[in-house]
């Protein structure tokens, strides 16, 4: 792999940018590996990188149905923070951003890591109490924050509507400096890249068919480019993880979802925050080009569609001019869907399964983005180990079972 | 947007309606005889089909009354809308069958 440098892009400069290398291979599958993962998102992709740098298994193939993130990871908000309330959310997500704060050095890639500040609002006693509730407890974990009243919030975007009367006033909000956003496609390409040069196979447009359990054990996979064998495999296809779990003959509490998201026609900059809103349900960010970049909720029924309707958007939409009047004339340039699994607790899922050497990373619902790295390394230590590292230990799906849920729905903020 | 066609109220806009996710969950009739995991997969597990999935959806806007409904979770097509209590209709029963020899 060719280190990318301010020196290679001089270089190439000169040359009329018709020397740079592929930045991954596209190998045909080899019939057996130690390890195969299936679906080639962020976190995919993070696993295989994860487990070919700490653990040094480098026989791995990602396989992907489609192309490289074209699934959620190319459809989030790419919003990232770390400021959830149970300690063992926290510590996953913190683990997530403080890898994320070293990513573009270890991959050799810059994924624009932005980290220009995080703000859930709060908009009733209720909500105030919940916030400082989370941000107390952030900081009793070491994770960075603050609550924040009405005056700072101006200083901070001195475009949102501060109005007391509107009906849900904004009285506070939490506030992560560390928190922000990055580039999601850069976040795909650039783990694509690194784990390629770590020797793993990256195989587009190879859709897993079929499981073979011989025993109990994982045996291989079928796909539609034939039978690879592997000693174990980890499953991590977000949205259609149910439909890999009835193949290998157990149940999931999984429920896949529409999630929408939208950007406005480019502005000159005039937000530099991420504003996130769980009670009147909306998230806002400005991207590099200028686009606002807006998020909602998920629609109610379950969807393998990746559209959602458009009353949520309104929903959404009235929420996002209510804060911010001034972006009531602005025109949505585009809005897209995608499928996200969503799981009882709003905690994801990252476990061993009743089948052995399977090993499952789901349920991430509408929050996996932030999450990418660290779950990659998690459920790298996880499968390299066949037990989990004890930030995931919790995340398992015996927790259903067990009755020790992670129960993050309001928790969360709801907005992830 | 979907249009729902309410058994009792006719077709109408999606807004009016309210999900109840998957139909024809029994609670069962001896929880204090059942293991945690079958009592989890009660309480958490669910079908989660990619095709024709059975579902229960309540007029909360109109009639509040809850219905059963066949939609397909791929195409969004709603099969069929049927009563609380009743089955689905044959052709239904053919369609999940096939889907699931597929």
């Amino acid at each position: 792999m060719t280190k990318y440098s301010i020196f290679s892009l001089l270089r190439n400069a000169i040359g009329y940018h018709r020397d740079w290398q592929q930045a991954w291979r596209s190998p045909d599958p080899k019939p057996e590996y130690d390890v195969v993962i299936v679906g080639g998102g962020g976190h995919g992709l993070a696993t295989a990188y994860y487990l070919a740098k700490e653990h040094g298994i480098t026989n791995v193939a990602v396989l992907e149905k489609g192309w490289l993130g074209g699934g959620n990871t190319g459809r989030n908000t790419t919003i990232i923070r770390s400021n959830y309330l149970w300690d063992e959310s926290a510590f996953l997500y913190e683990k997530s951003l403080k890898l994320y704060e070293g990513l573009s050095q270890d991959i050799n890639y810059n994924i624009m890591l932005s980290q220009r500040g995080v703000l859930n609002l709060a908009h009733s006693l209720s909500d105030v109490r919940a916030t400082q509730r989370r941000v107390y407890a952030n900081k009793l974990n070491g994770i960075d924050g603050e609550y924040i009243g009405p005056e700072e919030i101006r200083k901070l975007v001195p475009i949102i509507n501060l109005d007391p009367t509107i009906r849900y006033p904004v009285l506070g909000s939490s506030y992560q400096p560390r928190g922000g956003t990055a580039r999601h496609d850069a976040v795909a390409w650039g783990l694509a890249r690194a784990s390629d040069a770590r020797g793993v196979d990256i195989i587009q447009n190879c859709e897993v068919t079929g499981f073979d359990i011989t025993g109990g054990k994982i045996t291989g996979v079928q796909t539609n480019r034939g039978q690879i064998k592997a000693k174990k495999v980890g499953v991590v296809v977000a949205g259609h993880c149910t439909v890999m779990s009835d193949m290998a003959g157990f149940r999931m509490p999984i429920e896949s979802h529409p999630l929408q998201a939208m950007v406005s026609d480019p502005v000159k900059p005039i937000i530099d925050v991420v504003v996130m809103s769980g009670a009147v349900h909306c998230y806002v960010s400005q991207s590099d080009k200028g686009e606002l970049v807006l998020g909602a909720g998920i629609d109610a029924h379950n969807s393998y569609s990746q559209r959602g309707s458009l009353h949520i958007i309104e929903d959404q939409i009235a929420a996002v001019c209510e804060l911010f009047p001034l972006f009531s004339r602005m025109r949505l340039m585009r809005q897209w869907g995608g499928i996200v699994d969503t799981c009882p607790d709003a905690s994801p899922i990252i476990s061993k399964t009743p089948v052995d050497g399977l090993y499952f990373n789901c349920g991430w619902g509408t929050g996996g983005f932030k999450a990418t790295p660290g779950s990659g390394w998690v459920f790298a230590h996880t499968i390299a180990r066949d037990e989990p590292h004890e930030l995931n230990a919790a995340f398992s799906l015996d927790r259903f079972a067990n009755g020790y849920l992670i129960d993050e729905h309001g928790a969360a903020g709801v907005a992830h | 947007m979907f249009l729902i066609t309410c058994p009792f109220c006719g077709e109408r806009e999606e807004t009016e309606f309210s999900y109840g996710h998957e139909a024809h969950i029994a609670r069962p009739e001896n929880p204090e005889n059942l293991s945690d995991a079958e009592w989890a997969d009660y309480l958490f597990m669910r079908k989660n089909t990619k095709g024709v999935h059975l579902e229960r959806w309540v007029h909360t806007a109109g009639c509040r009354r809850w219905f059963n409904a066949a939609r397909n979770t791929h195409t969004n097509e709603i099969l069929a809308i049927y009563k609380m209590g009743e089955q689905p209709p044959q052709e239904i029963k053919a369609m999940i069958e096939k889907g699931k020899k597929s």
